[in-house]
């Protein structure tokens, strides 16, 4: 210290110097576009390129959106109204929108039927997405579908009550004979719960008049109404069945585990929309002539096959990424198989497999527009079918089509973004 | 205090193993093992690496199927009945080489997760149980933290106090200090000498020789598959018999 400061001349500073700004180039915005805009010519001129490129495509959608016309009957009425200038049509969504959401043929006075159930399905999803909540709330859930179907399809209030007190007595009965064994004790479940359903078939006949709603026709279903359907009932029952493929396919029962194999490849080879022809067309020859399956349902049954098979497999992944200690040490402590899976291998496994997961949702929820070609009018098919087709609205391709394209982005984004929210929030750290 | 320890083995039988072989495939890696183990015994068991050793213990709570002989932990024969090895499993504590704590969970969760699913344990009680034995391994304060957030030499003193939290009447130890750092290995053999001094039947495999000498009342040598020498630990080390042990003990206790 002493030994450096002799070389130095004395010195004292007496006043601050006081704050002052950096450089105009080395702060602010010219600093962030001279470092991220343009730091070299090249860069500079892909800078150009790319504001052309955004300013050509507003000043084609600006304008086309903000001189939208909103109301009128037909598109030549609103080619009049715009009177030469560049606009939308929007009219079309004005004029058409409860076809684009319920489909043609859904009776106009019950629209609040579907709208309720849409509502509802949000206070019955919440307890299942956000773990916070109280579990009593998952009563909600379980009680939705039911309630659901009801309102969509209508009819009889005893129909969906018989349908749950089936589900009910079957369940007691598993949980009654569970312990003693599990075979044993899922096929009397079933069988208590058939027997349920059709003494229950005569009560609900007999009081078909019961707390009636106007009953609605599987084939009077459409517009958005049936993707948003076919989306939740699939995405909600692929997932159970597609873990229980996962977890067959790793068994070290042979029989199980070749079941589940040639159901996952055989499923996964075939393009979905064959399976979906197979559900209009071919389907009927296998079952007995006086057997009418809804056409809804086969569709269902397909969509979730399909996605099942998928699911497994992303499902599987997640297992194989666990280390083989973490089953050992569930072993080790006694746990069961049941017991392991539930409380130790799953919980990882499934969140390991969110992002695949949710791949696969967003794509079934997109797929449902593929039952439009087997003559079923979903959003795409009425856009497709009797809107283009009419004489009013021949022509107006852009205005539906983005208007369809933005409903499956706003709820496809939305899985997206609370995929991630849950994937942030089940970090625990490290692993 | 060897004296004392060894005043605490009775003449109960808690492990028996009879003419038991196992084969991976066509390779025979246990042969013809032999071993009973009384109730409070401390047995380590040494040998090079593929001897296997970690193999046998893995087979006392049958992570590992035997393919012939008998095993009986406790007075109940091994069998391949599930309720039967689940019974066993929840009556024999193990620890890992790699902790295998559950990263999902808390310390606390996993500490009371077998006990209340298992055990049947209301979560009240199940969570004092926890509290007192993660206060025996000395880390009650870390109880509402996720594995992930501890040191090794933490993570398997957690794995301790899980496998206790069952109240097991044996406990396998299957290298518990191999993955560890030499500062955190010291905090971890505490507890396990804590733990033999209590007169918990336990059966380590290990290389900390120190260990086998301070704590245990049987050293078995292990090599090829087959139990080569077990001798008291002093006169394993000072005057070891065959000649693949005195190998082994020269290379390890060399340098």
């Amino acid at each position: 210290m002493s030994d450096r400061s002799s070389h130095t001349v004395a010195f004292v500073r007496e006043t601050v110097i006081p704050q002052s700004a950096p450089p105009i180039t080395e702060a602010g915005v010219v600093k962030w576009m001279r470092d991220n805009l343009f730091s070299t010519p090249f860069y500079s001129l892909l800078t150009i390129a790319a504001l052309f490129a955004i300013y050509w495509l507003l000043s084609g959608v600006i304008p086309w959106l903000w001189n939208g016309v909103w109301t009128g009957s037909s598109l030549a009425e609103c080619r009049e109204n715009l009177n030469g200038a560049t606009g939308g049509c929007f009219a079309v969504l004005t004029e058409r929108w409860h076809q684009l959401i319920f489909g043609i043929s859904y009776p106009s006075e019950e629209y609040w039927r579907p709208t309720l159930a849409f509502v509802l399905l949000f206070v019955a999803a919440a307890p299942v997405l956000f773990i916070n909540l109280p579990r009593n709330l998952l009563i909600v859930t379980l009680l939705y579908p039911f309630v659901a179907f009801w309102l969509i399809w209508g009819g009889s209030i005893l129909s969906p009550i018989v349908a749950l007190v089936g589900f009910g007595v079957g369940y007691f009965v598993y949980s009654r004979y569970v312990a003693r064994s599990f075979a044993a004790a899922a096929a009397g479940g079933l069988v208590a719960a058939i027997i349920v359903w059709n003494i229950g078939g005569y009560i609900s006949a007999a009081g078909s008049d019961i707390l009636a709603l106007e009953p609605v026709a599987s084939r009077q279903l459409g517009g958005f109404m049936i993707n948003m359907m076919l989306g939740v009932v699939c995405v909600s029952l692929s997932l159970p069945l597609g873990i229980a493929l996962a977890l067959g396919r790793q068994s070290h029962m042979p029989v199980v585990k070749m079941i589940c194999v040639v159901f996952i490849e055989f499923i996964r080879g075939v393009p979905l929309i064959t399976l979906l022809f197979v559900a209009s067309v071919v389907l009927a020859y296998f079952f007995p002539p006086e057997t009418n399956l809804d056409l809804v349902l086969r569709v269902i049954i397909m969509i979730t096959m399909f996605s099942a098979a998928y699911i497994a497999e992303v499902v599987r992944g997640g297992l194989a990424a666990l280390p083989r200690g973490q089953y050992e040490a569930a072993d080790s402590l006694g746990l069961d198989y049941a017991q392991s899976m539930r409380l130790i291998i799953l919980p990882q496994a499934l969140k390991i497999s969110i992002p695949g997961i949710v791949n696969v949702a967003v794509g079934l929820f997109k797929d449902t527009t593929l039952v439009s070609v087997i003559s079923m009018f979903d959003l795409v098919g009425m856009i497709r079918g009797p809107i283009l087709a009419s004489t009013e609205w021949k022509g107006v391709y852009w205005e539906l089509w983005a208007f369809a394209a933005l409903l499956f982005f706003v709820v496809c984004y939305g899985i997206s973004q609370y995929s991630q929210w849950l994937e942030r929030k089940l970090q625990t750290g490290h692993r | 205090m060897a004296e004392q320890a060894k005043s605490m083995v009775s003449d109960k039988v808690a492990v028996s193993i009879e003419g038991m072989n196992k084969w991976y495939g066509t390779f025979h890696v246990l042969r013809d093992i032999d071993l009973t183990v009384y109730q409070g015994e401390r047995i380590v068991i040494a040998g090079p690496s593929g001897s296997g050793k970690s193999t046998l213990i893995r087979c006392i709570n049958a992570l590992e199927e035997h393919q012939k002989g008998k095993i009986t932990v406790d007075g109940t024969v091994l069998s391949s009945d599930l309720k039967n090895i689940d019974k066993i499993r929840s009556e024999v504590g193990m620890c890992f080489q790699h902790f295998n704590l559950f990263p999902h969970l808390t310390i606390l969760e996993n500490c009371t997760l077998a006990p209340i699913w298992v055990r049947k344990t209301p979560k009240k009680e199940a969570e004092e149980i926890a509290m007192h034995f993660l206060k025996k391994v000395k880390i009650p304060d870390q109880a509402n933290k996720y594995p992930g957030q501890l040191s090794g030499g933490q993570q398997q003193r957690v794995a301790i106090a899980r496998s206790l939290c069952m109240r097991p009447r044996i406990m396998l130890f299957d290298e518990p200090t191999s993955a560890l750092d030499p500062e955190m290995i010291k905090e971890v053999l505490d507890t396990m000498v804590e733990l033999a001094q209590e007169g918990m039947t336990m059966l380590c495999v290990t290389h900390e020789m120190g260990f086998a000498r301070q704590v245990a009342d049987r050293v078995i040598f292990m090599d090829e598959g087959q139990i080569v020498e077990q001798n008291e630990p002093e006169e394993f080390f000072n005057n070891p018999k065959s000649p693949r042990t005195k190998l082994f003990l020269s290379q390890i206790l060399g340098h």
